[in-house]
């Protein structure tokens, strides 16, 4: 079975199949690649044996032999730099602190009191070669960015057609249906939001909102001379839901200034673009050289995945997003799976990496589970969400406490794919 | 060098303006603070000795030249906590949390722990944590926000209370195993005259009260704390204050409420241990509450552009003060004590029996005294266009039912009361001080 129809099923909707998406790469005991040194910390001493290890994964035990509350550095060759350091370690406990090395000097002590000059301060030297990222290691990078450009891929080839229903009933004038696709149309769309933000003048066409529009009207025409008039989505939803003559804009401004409903005429102009703008992004997403033009990386996933609850943070929880249509609950779900897909094809790499990153994955994916278990008391793509406006004051605090715990640690998981220490 | 205190009072009778004086006797007196970048370099391992505080080597510290105490620090590891006796600061940011749903007692626990970790650092004008603002690597958020960076200690004390739902839940779960250890004295306050108390407002698990002398010093201790406690505790309510009003030292100057009153002249101070004892701190019930202090925290609206129409003597009259010096009506000097006996050229008394210092006055409470330690406040303004002012009240007392038996007592006739309007009510048990490898509350814990 190859990975695409997985991720087709996955992001239909089941939360479940999601986690299965990559295969685990096997998980080596990170305990026989990696040398122990061992650390005690005492009221005036920090002893630490051997006083050298090989490049590469290291890992100091400290126990606290003193009366007070210690904390152990690694310092850089000048003595000044912290490389890395555990805090906080309580008498008579022991800490571990895993740290991947480059050879070179560096300079050990320990800080009792947890505040002040250090005591024990003592040469540390990291002998062999730089540490390189391993073939096999490399392959997985790179294969977690080729699943996620199938994934991009795909989802915009699920866009397409069903932009093209959309875009065809919003032109005939058959509003029921335009309305009733309206929101599954866009999921495709915000499950990829943070690469369609980087395609330059494509997104502004496709999905920006009427104050974004107006703001920047006049930059966007000067970038793209034939952007001359509020497009895509939101002038669309805008249409299917005529706003009543009193209405207000997020912004406060009214709805019916400077905008009246699209005439037939417009309407078929709107509804093309769009569906030619998706075809450039579909064209776009499936050049050979996408990867290569966009400079797409491991960060690019990893950080794709906090982007897109950033923008749930931003603008979906405050209703903003689809201000006339309330499908924002839709938008959300969209954004929460592309984000679940990008964790889930980085986390086996963080999880390689150390311990740390094991436990932070695990702390992610519960934070993920809660957040998708919350938005499920509102509904499912299948049967439909809340409309927004119905979401009380109270229950978007509530969603947004659930999306801050989860970014909280997702904050986290770039570094632990790449936060490699250096000595140099 | 160390920055430990001896065991007594977490604070210093020692003004804030002045220059402190090199350490002497076994106060912990506030010494001289570094800014965080230069402690951060230290921490790098430079083999500098520097005396934040106590002992010979606080004496070879040049004097502090910074106005307006933001040389000031103070120890955070003490008998009790700092920022109750510590000399009341100018700034306030007090903010109230709940614990997330679903959240265990190792999650309480874990939280208390990082949260006194970051005070015992923030308190000592360091970064939240070692790695700080700006050492924590390029793909990390970094562990501090960092606007507090180049700004000194500022006298910070981070303060620390718990919420009776923290023992008992509104709906009586026993969410944290902690049921058992609810003090018997920590009871709710009636509602009092003239309280518009708003839920979303009030209350709450756990409290932290920040001052400093920097408003961004206050506001970023809170704000950190704060995100540490993401997916453990969420920021219920919060107010900043500004220009203290009461005085918590004998250095102190009596400094003036927005109505233009002197404020406290008649608080506890630090430099009174024994009606400490008897009035602020916890003596009786579980042993893990001794030493520690019960909060009251009020969020006074003022009506303050009617009071400003007021004539003058009708103002004194209501405060039972002169406005000016602070004396009272019965004559002396602010810190005379007023005789609500003496009667005035028409028979009736000096001081009205229904005014301020007569109703609040120890003397006509049961001898019940607390020590004060509020903030003006100033939140823009309302839909009439009036100032949204007034005084965040928070008072320390052994027990809640102390301050309630003075405010109904206030409540009832105190012509002050026509002026006022409680907006926010809530009373947190401010735990005892916190030993070095210990955290907030580890007595209640271990209990």
């Amino acid at each position: 079975m190859t990975l695409f129809p997985r991720l087709a099923a996955a992001t239909a909707g089941c939360a479940v199949l999601l986690t299965g998406c990559v295969a685990k790469p096997p998980s080596g005991d990170p305990s026989t690649t990696m040398g122990t040194i061992t650390v005690t910390s005492t009221d005036t001493t920090c002893a630490v044996s051997p006083a050298t290890a090989p490049s590469g994964s290291v890992r100091f035990r400290i126990t606290n032999g003193g009366s007070q509350t210690t904390e152990f550095y690694l310092m850089a060759a000048d003595g000044l730099r912290v490389v890395a350091e555990k805090e906080n370690i309580a008498t008579g406990v022991t800490g571990e602190l895993s740290v991947q090395l480059q050879p070179g000097s560096y300079f050990t002590a320990c800080k009792p009191g947890m505040r002040g000059e250090s005591v024990g301060k003592a040469a540390f030297t990291v002998t062999g070669e730089s540490p390189q990222l391993g073939g096999e290691e490399q392959t997985l990078l790179g294969k977690v960015v080729s699943d996620y450009v199938n994934f991009v891929k795909n989802e915009v080839a699920e866009l397409q057609p069903k932009a093209e229903k959309l875009a065809q009933a919003y032109a005939n004038g058959d509003d029921a249906t335009a309305r009733a696709l309206f929101a599954t149309t866009r999921v495709h769309y915000e499950r990829i939001e943070p690469i369609a933000e980087a395609l330059g003048i494509l997104d502004p066409r496709i999905d920006y909102r009427e104050i974004d529009y107006q703001a920047e009207a006049a930059a966007l025409a000067k970038d793209d001379p034939t952007f001359t008039q509020w497009l895509g989505f939101h002038r669309i939803e805008k249409d299917l839901w005529t706003p009543a003559k009193d209405a207000r804009q997020p912004d406060g401004s009214r709805a019916w200034d400077d905008w009246a409903p699209s005439t037939t005429a417009e309407r078929k102009v709107i509804a093309e673009t769009l569906v030619a703008d998706i075809g450039r992004l579909y064209a776009t997403v499936h050049a050979d050289d996408f990867v290569t033009t966009h400079s797409l990386d491991i960060a690019t996933v990893s950080n794709g995945a906090s982007g897109l609850l950033e923008e749930i943070a931003t603008s979906k929880v405050t209703g903003e997003e689809d201000w006339w249509s309330h499908t924002d609950l839709y938008d959300f779900q969209g954004n929460l799976q592309g984000a679940r897909i990008a964790f889930d094809l980085v986390a086996p790499i963080a999880e390689r990496k150390s311990a740390t990153g094991k436990e932070l994955v695990a702390q992610i994916d519960s934070e993920f589970d809660k957040l998708q278990t919350l938005l499920d008391t509102y509904g499912s793509l299948k049967t439909g969400y809340v409309s927004y406006d119905k979401v009380t004051r109270a229950q978007q605090r509530q969603l947004v406490e659930q999306i801050d715990a989860t970014r909280e640690p997702l904050s986290k998981l770039t570094n632990a794919v790449l936060g490699v220490e250096s000595g140099q | 060098m160390s920055v430990e205190s001896s065991p007594t009072d977490s604070g210093s009778p020692r003004d804030p303006e002045a220059v402190p004086e090199p350490h002497e006797g076994s106060t912990g007196a506030p010494g001289r603070g570094l800014s965080r970048r230069g402690l951060l370099a230290l921490s790098g391992g430079i083999g500098l000795a520097v005396g934040a505080a106590a002992g010979g080597a606080a004496a070879t510290l040049s004097r502090p030249s910074v106005a307006g105490g933001a040389d000031l620090v103070y120890p955070f590891f003490a008998e009790h906590q700092a920022g109750i006796t510590t000399p009341a600061q100018d700034r306030l940011h007090f903010a109230a949390f709940t614990m997330r749903p679903g959240s265990s007692r190792a999650d309480l626990i874990e939280l208390l722990q990082d949260w006194t970790y970051a005070a015992s650092r923030l308190t000592q004008g360091q970064d939240v944590s070692v790695r700080g603002a700006f050492d924590g690597g390029p793909y990390l958020p970094p562990d501090d926000t960092g606007e507090a960076a180049d700004l000194p200690a500022s006298g910070l004390t981070i303060t620390f209370g718990f919420g009776r739902t923290l023992f008992v839940a509104a709906d009586g779960t026993d969410r944290f195993g902690l049921a058992a250890q609810l003090p018997a004295d920590f009871t709710e306050l009636p509602t009092m005259v003239n309280d518009f108390i708003q839920p979303a407002r009030s209350g709450g698990d756990l409290c932290i009260q920040a001052c400093a002398n920097d408003p961004q010093v206050a506001v970023h201790a809170i704000r950190n704390l704060t995100r540490i406690a993401i997916g453990r505790a969420t920021l219920a309510w919060s107010q900043l204050g500004f220009g203290r009003t009461s005085s918590t030292s004998t250095s102190q100057q009596t400094p003036r409420n927005l109505f233009g009153q002197k404020d406290g002249t008649n608080n506890l101070k630090a430099e009174e241990p024994e009606r400490l004892a008897e009035h602020v701190w916890i003596s009786d019930g579980p042993t893990w509450t001794h030493g520690g202090s019960y909060l009251v925290a009020r969020r006074i609206s003022m009506t303050i552009e009617v009071w400003d129409g007021l004539q003058l003597t009708e103002q004194d009259r209501v405060l039972g003060r002169a406005k000016g010096s602070g004396a009272p009506l019965s004559g002396g000097t602010e810190f005379t004590a007023p005789d609500f006996a003496a009667i005035g050229a028409h028979g009736r008394p000096l001081i009205d029996p229904r005014s301020h210092v007569a109703r609040t006055n120890p003397a006509n409470n049961g001898g019940i005294a607390m020590l004060r330690r509020g903030y003006n406040f100033v939140d823009g303004n309302d839909d009439q266009g009036r100032l949204d002012a007034g005084l965040f009240f928070i008072g320390f007392v052994k027990a809640p039912a102390r301050f309630a038996a003075v405010h109904t007592n206030m409540a009832r006739d105190d012509m002050f009361v026509e002026y006022l309007k409680t907006t926010s009510s809530s009373v947190f048990l401010v735990p005892p001080g916190i030993a070095r490898d210990g955290y907030v509350g580890h007595a209640l814990f271990a209990s």
